[in-house]
């Protein structure tokens, strides 16, 4: 394989010097103290850091390279390890968060149970939702795709004159390449998540749901803010860095035309709709203009309040381990003298609630906690999946937006079944993983390459006679083992570890010399 | 009990100490154990990267082989997953699934079948670290994982217990993948590496002497990396210790 050149082929390099010595699991700062937030703790560096991996390289629609662009996060080595600790902390709050609950996994099935239930009668919530939103005096727009949302917006906001926008962050309208699409129409976007604004500041796409900027160093934000808000590029303080960024932000939230929020949850009966935040940026972006704008995807209808309160104890707890979020804002309808409208978007939303092994897939509320979990997220980077979606969620919802582009993705995975496990709302990430690499497989895209060897390893593990021949003494079976066992050869195997030692005889042999008589 | 032994492909080839630690050790109990001669592969390696077509031929021979025995048991527990949940490349006749039914992964089968109330046979005196494999963990339950909030439990741990001398420390970690994932360890083989770098690491700092697993597929991989990085820790299989190896 080709990635071993890109820089991770020398196993030093991969290994962070403190690997040598015991991994730092509590850090503190000289003078004792522990920088802690809900969203993750922050450590001095210890080191001059290098240069942050950027992301996969994307080329037009063909298959993204995960791995190769996994191989130069772990080649960046304060980078991985950070990011690799950072979110292992967020899972042991999480774990400590569940033990609290004694009725954590009765939970868990009531929020599976609600979410299937409501997508098994979305049409029948959808409906209810718009009729109750419509009598608080909510606009309601319905969008088919990306495209038509983002025109949908450009309307709304042309309507009002509206010159710039402030939002709170959302995984739909990354979905749907908002941003770029407005900066083409010539309307400012402003993120006021402070993860999400460093994202944009950097023209990158966030790498995680919850902490879009999680794979980055202090180092790193002061480097971009220094180029666009005028920091000083040698101090990495985060105090300084995070009021660096208020100060500059502020104003232009002040002066905001229009604003616009995602949605965590929205409520049928009710009509309402829920923003969960830590930061208090949603409600500034919807509460500061008088115009507020709600993208929300079809699938985060819920019933009735009663099941919210199931959902709520769930969604921050899984996501950082802390039992809330800082602010759950409930939105009704508009204040006087404004104006608020929701876009109810699709985006392949119907067509996968049609796909019978990946509808459940649906029922996601974007807690991330599976990224958290998941060994290969934690030393990839979220940016190596080159798409809206990454870890175990994004391995089986990427594929449904382009089943070619994404179809090396849900071979990024051990199977280990961790995502399942802290899946707050029970979705089988991991089964699905396994069924999307057999529906790619049917859908010929997977390569010539591994196509031939499952085809040789089929023929020659159904052929006793065959096999044994090809096995006949252990180093013939050494020297050939591997290649239907592993099916790339030694050398891959090779490069960072070591081969198997060869024993002399195979279990085989050693049967038939000394059992045989038994049998 | 007449017992079919499933010694899986690589287990053969690489690890024959584990199929003949396992077969002595199911003798030791009184059960007549059966080896299968023509045996090869359970069809996982084809079933696990999508291809259910080129692992049917492969299924349908170890149905086969392992028709007819009271239990057939594994020493690995990825096979016998593979065997138990997604062994359906082929018809579901009667005879396929009465042998998925009976298929067993070694651990489970002397926890939950045998429950032998001591090993005499067995003294470990070593620092132990335990490595489950996530899927006989998740999916074979051979113990609580951390994710999930219910009662402790541990089959390995259970049985271990039972050897005298053993002394078992626990890594940070306890239940993180270590990087293998079958057909993952080469088409992702620097994450995988990094992976097994880490867990390697996180045992040796545990004070962990030697690892311990049900699975040979991890302590193969394991191995290599703790090989190449110069981390001193030997690898052993579960079977091995049960049936009495000194180290």
């Amino acid at each position: 394989m080709s990635i071993a050149s890109e820089g991770a082929g020398d196993t030093g390099v991969m290994l962070h010097p403190e690997l040598r010595a015991d991994r730092d699991e509590a850090p503190k700062s000289p003078n004792g103290q522990r920088l802690d937030h809900a969203e993750g703790a922050s450590k001095p560096l210890r080191v001059r850091p290098e240069k942050q991996p950027r992301g996969a390289k994307i080329h037009g629609n063909r298959p993204v390279n995960q791995a190769e662009a996994a191989a130069r996060f772990i080649a960046a080595p304060e980078h991985e390890k950070m990011h690799d600790e950072r979110l292992w902390d967020l899972r042991q709050k999480r774990d400590r968060e569940m033990h609290g609950i004694p009725e954590w996994e009765e939970l868990r099935a009531l929020a599976s149970s609600i979410k299937e239930h409501t997508l098994v009668h979305l049409d029948e919530y959808l409906e209810q939702f718009e009729a109750k939103a419509s009598a608080n005096g909510i606009h309601l727009h319905w969008a088919k795709d990306a495209a038509e949302h983002n025109h949908i917006v450009h309307r709304i906001l042309s309507d009002h004159g509206a010159k710039s926008l402030i939002k709170s962050k959302s995984m739909l309208t990354e979905e749907c390449g908002f941003r770029h699409y407005m900066a083409s129409v010539g309307i400012e976007v402003i993120e006021t998540d402070l993860g999400e604004r460093i994202q944009q500041l950097d023209n990158e796409d966030p790498s995680h749901v919850v902490v879009p900027a999680v794979h980055k160093l202090r180092t790193d934000v002061a480097e971009v803010f220094a180029k666009t808000i005028g920091t000083d590029p040698n101090n990495s303080d985060v105090h300084y860095l995070a009021e660096a960024q208020r100060q500059s932000n502020r104003p232009l939230i002040l002066a905001a035309d229009a604003g616009m929020t995602g949605c965590n949850f929205a409520v049928a009966e009710t009509g309402t709709f829920v923003v969960c935040t830590n930061e208090g940026n949603a409600d500034l972006s919807a509460n500061v203009p008088k115009l507020h704008i709600a993208s929300i995807g079809i699938e985060k209808i819920i019933p009735r309040l009663e099941h919210l309160a199931v959902l709520i104890r769930l969604l921050s707890r899984s996501a950082l381990g802390s039992p809330i979020t800082q602010y759950t804002s409930h939105f009704r309808g508009p204040r006087d003298g404004g104006e608020m409208h929701i876009v109810l978007v699709d985006n392949g939303r119907s067509s996968r609630l049609g796909m019978p092994e990946f509808w459940t897939s649906l029922k996601c509320i974007r807690c991330g906690a599976c990224m958290n979990t998941c060994p290969v997220y934690r030393r990839s980077g979220g940016l190596s999946y080159g798409a809206t979606y990454s870890g175990p969620i994004g391995l089986i919802i990427d594929p449904t937006f382009n089943a070619h582009k994404y179809s090396n993705l849900p071979f990024a995975s051990t199977l280990n079944g961790s995502c399942s496990n802290v899946c707050p709302v029970k979705i089988n990430i991991h089964e699905q993983i396994l069924a999307w690499r057999r529906e790619l497989v049917k859908l010929h895209e997977v390569s010539f390459v591994k196509k031939a060897a499952m085809k040789a390893a089929g023929e020659l593990l159904s052929r006793p006679a065959a096999y044994r021949a090809a096995i006949a003494t252990a180093d013939v079976a050494l020297a050939n083992l591997p290649r239907f066992v592993i099916y790339n050869g030694l050398n891959t195997w090779g490069t960072h570890r070591e081969v198997p030692h060869p024993p002399r005889q195979t279990f085989h042999s050693w049967h038939q010399a000394n059992r045989r008589a038994k049998k | 009990m007449r017992i079919g032994l499933f010694v899986p492909c690589f287990i053969d080839a690489l690890f024959p100490e584990v199929g003949v630690a396992t077969l002595e050790l199911l003798e030791r109990f009184g059960h007549e154990v059966v080896y299968p001669r023509d045996q090869t592969c359970c069809g996982q390696p084809m079933a696990d990267n999508g291809f259910n077509a080129d692992s049917a031929a492969t299924e349908a021979l170890f149905v086969r082989n392992f028709s007819g025995f009271d239990y057939v048991v594994a020493p690995e527990g990825s096979c016998v997953h593979h065997v138990r949940d997604n062994f359906d490349a082929l018809e579901q006749t009667a005879e396929v699934k009465e042998v998925r039914a009976r298929t067993y992964e070694l651990v489970e089968f002397l926890h939950d079948i045998v429950k032998p109330d001591a090993l005499p046979w067995a003294k470990f005196p070593h620092r132990v670290g335990l490595h489950n494999k996530c899927v006989t963990l998740r999916r074979l339950k051979h113990a609580k994982p951390s994710e999930l909030h219910e009662p402790f439990y541990s089959k390995p741990l259970d049985l271990l217990s039972k050897v005298e001398g053993i002394e078992f420390v626990t890594p940070a970690r306890p239940d993180e993948c270590c990087g293998f994932g079958g057909t993952f360890s080469v088409f992702e083989e620097v994450v995988s590496a990094k992976m097994g770098y880490d867990k390697v690491r996180d045992h040796a700092r545990a004070g962990a002497e030697y690892v311990v697993s049900a699975d040979s597929s991890c302590i193969m991989h394991q191995q290599g990396c703790a090989e190449r990085i110069g981390v001193p820790i030997k690898f052993i299989h579960i079977a091995q210790i049960l049936n009495g190896a000194s180290a």
